[in-house]
């Protein structure tokens, strides 16, 4: 406790497919960083990533956690799921291309867009994935000096 | 204290501690303690939704009365176009503007006519590649202080095109002395009211030093007395000057049909508001050329201080702007008046992040950890008996040190019951008790 060492983690589970709740998880975590008075440059960036991450995993995923980390210097959004795995990362990572199933399209979701605006918005981005097992996404951001 | 000046206020000795108006205010800033309602002047946008909700009218904007014109040697009226929605059998606004007249306005202006410049104005500011997207309309000053408060991020995004407001009274005033070689300052200039945000924009304005207008005169005040100076009209001297899209700006959706743009979107009624709003600032609405936010349902009709059913009044003034009379504004005459007047938004709007915790992060973030703990230990019902809006704002409160754990009804029954237990087993304790007869024995 004390000091620096402070920090606040705040954990949600996400289900596949439900879009009924799509969204809640990110704008929880936007009303968290504006209360602890993150610069509102930082939390713009850091929600549209944390939406992002949390419809990839409604979509793309059979479910997971999405969970916030802050500490006084950073802001780490971790996306995590047991699959299906993404088989080719630099492929996903490119503008456009997409493999979000036809419910999702028809809801204007994974027109692409989600790894490659992550990426635009983070700080720092880790990526790891294998087909089978799983996705982890971690995103960081800085929170400035101010 | 000139930054806190609020119309909204809170008549104490009708206030009964009903709770009604806690949950329905936007920013959280209505607080029930000690059995009366409290507004938290710091968070309070002065929408006036608690105006509207509250069942016993404790509730009320301050506004000036009708006689407090007589502290000038002329006067001005500034109709909002809703007052035009407020009467039966009306079919020419010249009659509600010559009524004015009677009752006492040496001159009356538009404000319509002001939002027809307005319009123009932005017309303009919309081919500005190199601004945000999308303008956001400053013509609600309840929804430019819910950005201060609430949204931060998207004060870049207000248009600085002045309100139709303050663009009348500048021109109102000008042509006014002008015209008969008065003084400004013998000049008082009184916007006709439906709402209780413009009140507090003309005592405390964002975006520009002082306001142009002196007073305001609500609707509901106004009412009786104009109406009875409009049943016997005769040829007055009165010009109808706003032209049909002007005179419906008091509509939702008034304004961005007047910019003939495509891709804008009107949005009525504070909490739908904030939706749209959260969106914008989550860039989901990146081919949004322009927004246009009202706090009151169906727009400045709809307007806490109005005496017409809104609804009845939008269909009026959509019929009376068929007959309106004035012209669109030409790129010549927009140009005078953008010589003649301060048009432009020339102050910085400056955030009020009143939602965050602590200005030092480490410190928000203790507070946070409270919270979260506090937060954990109630019942999560949100009911509002402890007078805050929900069990959350509870354990804010608690940690901001501004209400206690035993505020919560249940926590308090807790409480009883703990105490209550205690006390037999203390009486168990005195000799003479029970304990004590039964060793007698
Ligand atoms: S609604 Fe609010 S202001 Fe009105 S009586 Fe109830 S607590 Fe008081
Ligand atoms: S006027 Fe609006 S912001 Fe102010 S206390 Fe009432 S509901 Fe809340």
């Amino acid at each position: 406790m004390g000091g620096n060492n402070r920090s606040i983690e705040q954990v949600f589970y996400i289900k596949a497919g439900d879009f009924a709740s799509a969204g809640e998880a990110s704008s929880q975590i936007k009303k968290t960083l504006k209360q602890l008075g993150v610069d509102s440059g930082v939390v713009r960036r850091a929600t549209i990533a944390a939406y992002e991450a949390e419809m990839n995993l409604i979509i793309h995923s059979i479910g997971g956690e999405l969970k916030l980390k802050v500490t006084p210097e950073t802001i780490i959004i971790t996306a995590e799921d047991k699959g299906p795995g993404i088989p080719d990362i630099d492929l996903a990572m490119q503008e456009g291309y997409s493999t979000a199933p036809e419910i999702a399209r028809e809801l204007g979701f994974g027109a692409g867009m989600g790894l490659p605006n992550i990426k635009r918005n983070a700080d720092r981005l880790n990526i790891q994935s294998k087909v089978g097992e799983g996705t982890l996404v971690e995103i960081y951001f800085d929170i400035k000096a101010r | 204290m000139k930054e806190y000046y609020h119309s909204v206020t809170l008549r104490k000795d009708k206030c009964r501690g009903c709770t009604n108006c806690i949950k329905r205010c936007p920013t959280e800033a209505i607080r029930v303690r000690d059995g009366k309602a409290r507004i938290i002047a710091e968070r309070c946008i002065d929408c006036g939704e608690c105006i509207r909700v509250c069942p016993y009218h404790a509730k009320v904007a301050v506004t000036d009365s009708l006689s407090s014109i007589e502290k000038f040697r002329y006067r001005i009226a500034l109709p909002a176009p809703t007052l035009y929605g407020q009467f039966k059998n009306v079919d020419d606004i010249k009659v509600i503007l010559a009524g004015l007249k009677k009752l006492g306005f040496d001159y009356v202006y538009e404000v319509a006519r002001g939002a027809d410049y307005v319009t123009a104005f932005v017309r303009e500011a919309l081919k500005d590649p190199n601004r945000k997207r999308p303008l956001i309309s400053s013509a609600c000053p309840a929804i430019v202080r819910l950005i201060q408060v609430r949204f931060p991020e998207l004060i870049d995004n207000i248009v600085d095109v002045d309100s139709p407001m303050e663009i009348a009274a500048q021109l109102a005033r000008t042509e006014f002395c002008e015209k008969h070689g008065v003084k400004p300052q013998e000049v008082g200039v009184f916007f006709i009211t439906p709402c209780a945000a413009k009140m507090t924009s003309i005592r405390n304005p964002v975006g520009r030093k002082e306001s142009s207008v002196d007073g305001a005169i609500s609707i509901q005040e106004i009412y009786g007395p104009l109406y009875n100076q409009m049943n016997n009209l005769k040829e007055e001297d009165v010009v109808q000057m706003a032209s049909p899209f002007g005179v419906g700006w008091a509509n939702s959706g008034g304004a961005c049909l007047s910019l003939g743009i495509d891709s804008y979107l009107a949005v009525d009624g504070i909490q739908n508001v904030i939706r749209v709003l959260e969106e914008i600032e989550d860039e989901k609405l990146t081919d949004l050329e322009y927004f246009e936010g009202l706090a009151c349902p169906g727009g400045c009709v709809g307007g806490p201080l109005t005496v017409e059913n809104g609804f009845v009044a939008k269909n009026r003034i959509r019929k009376l702007s068929e007959k309106a009379k004035g012209n669109p504004v030409s790129e010549k005459e927009l140009q005078e008046v953008a010589q003649k007047i301060q048009w432009r938004l020339d102050e910085k709007i400056p955030p009020k992040p009143v939602m965050k915790l602590d200005d030092d992060i480490v410190e928000a973030m203790r507070k946070m950890e409270m919270i979260e703990e506090i937060y954990n230990s109630l019942p999560g019902l949100d009911c509002g008996s402890c007078g805050s809006p929900s069990c959350r704002t509870l354990a804010e409160d608690i940690v901001r040190g501004f209400a206690s754990e035993l505020d919560c009804v249940f926590k308090l029954r807790e409480k009883v019951k703990q105490l209550a237990q205690e006390m037999i087993e203390l009486s168990e304790k005195i000799p003479g008790g029970k304990k004590e007869n039964e060793r007698q024995e």
